[in-house]
């Protein structure tokens, strides 16, 4: 391009000349940039438009609900075997057994409920990222680094070898970061570093649908509970989430408000909304119907990211597991953090609630799977959750949950009378 | 063209948020006025200026964040775990004790997010020093590392020597204060990027994300279909918040009695008094159900095609109404839409003689427009092509049949005689704990019948044993 350059000092001259290099040099990606500008200008322009309707918080809303107080999370069970970080674990169906996998390829079934191991698979990659539970609890599928994802179905001869009946059933280009079997045996869908995320036929091992979109790794996925049974969330490594139709594998929604990676996806049980975990070390709520973040779950001392989300039964409670090796509890309607789980002894890297809602297991990077619940107190008939203090009168005929560790005592009597139960 | 996304060496990007954050925090701890009170610390005969003590950190974190003292510890030991705070007693132990023991913030320039990763160069010449400055003061693990630097990194052993020396010397004309600072704050970083064996690594962040591999080519293709789904996202109706957000405090509440972690479950929650008796009486085959398993099928037409008793119970309704074969469609339906790719054609095949064709013996009333659509699809089948006519069956139910059968006899009745179990008496006795009572597997499913007596009630005690 001919310029007409005016009168200038040296330094402006010389400036003047690295732009225009610069912008011969860039010719070819010219068009790039202003694309990528039009994309950024657009999604502005959505965050406006997604703004007008934001009559009201969530936590407004929830005024009116009672608070929950503080609860008191306790271990149950806690399951011992692997060798190696735990990386991931699902729940079976009939709401006692898990499968689990770690870093050293070990893949585990447990029935949790009796901390006994039922199967064992040694996959022949390491990092084992991702497993999921087939809904008829007959079979597993898991994969990680080897870059694929792969069902063994689930023999009770203690002599055959698991691993001979294994089916490959997807081939990604980079790991697996996720798994998930749709509502039946037959279709898997898996998420992976190579930025996109798959359905597919167990059977044959075709590709039924792939989702192109994210501009980096997928790390999560989560599939919809919603009547018509066809979308599913995924979160990556451009901190997007977005919500795809599985039947044209087009993104319907897509939400891009975190400040990093998001590590988990999952739905609220309505299926109107769900819930991310990321990096930044914030848990936040999207509902899909006013197609916008409406709710952050954080706190000035939580400092490490979250690694994976579930959600209560009811949706009242977010459980949380982080890299600083503990677990939130957040009451999703107000925003407060209602309890703190210690207990771990690294990294919490996965985190489901049972199908039933009676518990929740955490694996971790302690190489261990813990069973938690809340701790009850019971005194006479009437169920009361556990906070650290609270008091009585002492005539009272106590009808105690022995599990519980918890002091009594009352500030309207002596302090010699404090008991540990 | 391809645009690489890779501005920095993937790993170090995981850790910078939080590495961030917690430098923010360290920098207000260290403020003048609203910070921790430095005071001087004295070791031995010197003193150490700006320490303080563990609990100074616990207590201002418990100020700050308005945490328990049990998570500000928990907090404050991440921040020695990760290098910004160094004990100064017992420089090996990264442990951060609430009493009066010693700390001092690390100098920036040994932060973590300034200096990672850690150069083997730089650890040859601080392994040197310790090695000149007292022989045999390097530890089993150090002496190993020494050794395998010192063959790998051979070529330049001359320069680490000489370094090591020439720091050696720089730091003798120092104040012996100031000696024991910077030689506390060096062995503090090196603790943290060469932790010794057995000790946990707090930089080990597993397998790098965004490599090379992941190929996502951020070229025209890519951020043209970016723009058009947002143009399209622009376009989208969307819902008033007050409504959305209203919705979930119903749907809480809805379910709040049914939320075992919110308000425990009777008889009572199996995995708090080892007794399986909630699960035996919520199970597909049981004789009676529940009553707040019936009372949530009213909750929406999903709860009720949820459960397996319930679906029962409906198609048990529709037989009496003469409209069950709109179930049993949309299960067949549902059947090709989750099932082998392999088998479609031939359900496919098999649902239109059975529900669509003109004198099927279990004809659904579809809509024309919708049949016409189905039929014309069904010449080519696919895993969706009944999905319009299994849509239009779905809300005819949802909208007519499942609202009937709530106000219907067989529905009240049910509810009526449904159970609301006891709640479990716990024994006095705290040391009598139950046998925890195995289940059959759900994988015996595919085993044949005569396996199923012997894996049955066998009684196993929690722990060890794993039965492989």
């Amino acid at each position: 391009k001919n310029r007409q350059l005016p009168l200038l000092s040296s330094a402006n001259l010389v400036f003047l000349v690295e732009m225009a290099a610069q912008e011969v040099a860039s010719q070819p990606s010219d068009t790039l940039t202003t694309l990528k500008t039009e994309s950024e200008t657009l999604k502005t322009k959505l965050e406006e438009e997604r703004a007008k309707l934001h009559d009201v918080e969530l936590h407004q809303v929830a005024e009116k609900i009672e608070a929950l107080g503080q609860f008191v999370m306790k271990t149950r069970r806690t399951l011992k075997g692997h060798g190696n970080k735990v990386l991931c674990m699902d729940w079976c169906k009939d709401k006692r057994r898990i499968v689990s996998s770690s870093q050293d390829g070990k893949v585990i079934v447990w029935d949790a409920f009796t901390t006994n191991k039922e199967h064992a698979v040694t996959m022949p990659c390491t990092w084992v990222m991702a497993c999921a539970y087939a809904p008829s609890g007959c079979a597993v599928a898991c994969g990680g680094l080897d870059n694929k994802c792969s069902v063994y179905p689930l023999s009770l001869d203690k002599n055959e070898n698991l691993a001979a009946k294994k089916k490959s059933v997807a081939m990604h280009t980079n790991y697996l970061s996720a798994c998930c079997f749709t509502n039946s045996d037959m279709q898997i869908l898996t998420s992976s570093g190579d930025g996109t995320c798959a359905l597919w036929d167990v059977e044959s091992g075709q590709m039924l649908q792939s989702f192109h979109g994210h501009a980096a790794d997928v790390l999560c996925l989560d599939l919809a509970p919603s009547e018509t049974g066809n979308t599913f969330v995924s979160g990556g490594c451009d901190k997007k989430a977005c919500v795809w139709d599985m039947r044209t594998g087009q993104c319907i929604q897509s939400f891009e408000t975190h400040e990093s990676d998001i590590n988990s996806v999952r739905y609220y049980p309505s299926g109107d909304a769900f819930a991310s975990g990321s990096d930044d070390a914030t848990c936040r709520l999207y509902d899909l119907r006013a197609d916008r973040e409406v709710a952050i779950y954080s706190k000035e001392s939580i400092i490490f990211g979250t690694s994976s989300v579930d959600f209560s039964l009811s949706g009242r409670l977010l459980f949380g597991g982080y890299n600083d090796y503990t677990i939130n509890v957040w009451d999703v309607l107000k925003g407060t953090r209602v309890s703190i789980l210690f207990g771990h002894e690294n990294r919490v890297s996965t985190l489901r609630v049972s199908p039933d809602g009676t518990a929740f297991c955490s694996g971790s990077w302690d190489h261990t799977l813990r069973v938690s619940g809340q701790k009850y107190l019971r005194l006479s008939g009437v169920v009361m959750k556990v906070s650290h203090l609270f008091c009585l009168s002492p005539d009272l005929g106590l009808n105690v949950d022995w599990n519980s560790d918890v002091s009594l005592f009352s500030p309207q009597l002596d302090s010699r009378i404090t008991r540990r139960l | 063209m391809t645009i690489n996304t890779l501005s920095q060496d993937g790993v170090q990007r995981q850790q910078m948020p939080c590495l961030t954050k917690m430098e923010r925090m360290i920098i207000s701890m260290q403020d003048p006025d609203m910070g921790i009170k430095l005071r001087n610390q004295r070791l031995l005969i010197t003193v150490i200026p700006h320490a303080m003590t563990g609990l100074d950190i616990v207590e201002w974190l418990i100020k700050k964040c308005s945490i328990s003292d049990e998570e500000a510890l928990h907090v404050g030991q991440l921040f020695v775990k990760y290098g910004y705070i160094y004990p100064l007693k017992e420089p090996r132990n990264l442990i951060l004790k609430a009493d009066d023991s010693s700390y001092r913030f690390q100098t920036p320039y040994y932060w973590m997010s300034t200096r990672w990763p850690a150069s083997e160069l730089d650890y040859a010449i601080y392994l040197a020093k310790k090695n000149i400055r007292k022989q045999g003061e390097l530890i089993e693990y150090e002496k190993e590392c020494y050794n395998a630097l010192h063959k790998r990194i051979n070529h330049t052993w001359d320069f680490v020597v000489m370094q090591a020396r020439e720091q050696l010397r720089a730091s003798k004309q120092r104040r012996k204060g100031d000696r024991i600072v910077l030689e506390c704050q060096e062995q503090a970083y090196w603790l943290v990027n060469r932790p010794p064996p057995g000790t946990q690594d707090s930089i080990d962040h597993g397998p790098e994300r965004r490599t090379t591999n992941t190929r996502v080519q951020l070229n025209a293709e890519f951020y043209k279909k970016e723009i058009e789904h947002n143009r399209i996202s622009l376009a989208r109706n969307r819902v008033k918040s007050s409504i959305c957000l209203e919705s979930y405090v119903k749907y809480c509440e809805q379910y709040q009695p049914h939320d075992p972690i919110m308000q425990g479950c009777l008889p009572s929650n199996p995995w708090i008094t080892d007794d399986i008796m909630f699960w035996n009486m919520n199970s597909e085959t049981v004789a009676l159900p529940t009553k707040l398993r019936v009372e949530r099928w009213s909750f929406s037409f999903m709860e009720l095609l949820n459960d397996q008793m319930g679906r029962k119970e409906f198609l048990t309704y529709l037989e009496k109404e003469f409209s069950a074969e709109n179930l049993c469609f949309w299960q067949a339906c549902e059947d090709v839409r989750h099932g082998e790719t392999a088998k479609i054609p031939e359900k496919v095949d098999e649902v239109y003689k059975q529900f669509l064709a003109p004198g099927a013996s279990r004809w659904v009333n579809i809509d024309s427009k919708t049949m016409e659509k189905t039929l014309e699809g069904l010449k080519r089948p696919h895993r969706f092509v009944l999905d319009d006519a299994q849509m239009h069956i779905y809300f005819l139910m949802k909208k007519d049949s499942y609202p009937r059968y709530l106000k219907s006899e067989l529905y009240k009745n049910l509810l009526a005689r449904a159970i609301v179990p006891q709640e479990t008496k716990k024994s006095v006795f705290p040391f009598m704990r139950r046998q925890r009572h195995s289940s059959p597997s759900p994988a015996l499913a595919t085993q044949t019948a005569e396996d199923d007596g012997k894996a049955k009630y066998s009684n196993s005690n929690s722990g060890t044993a794993s039965r492989l």
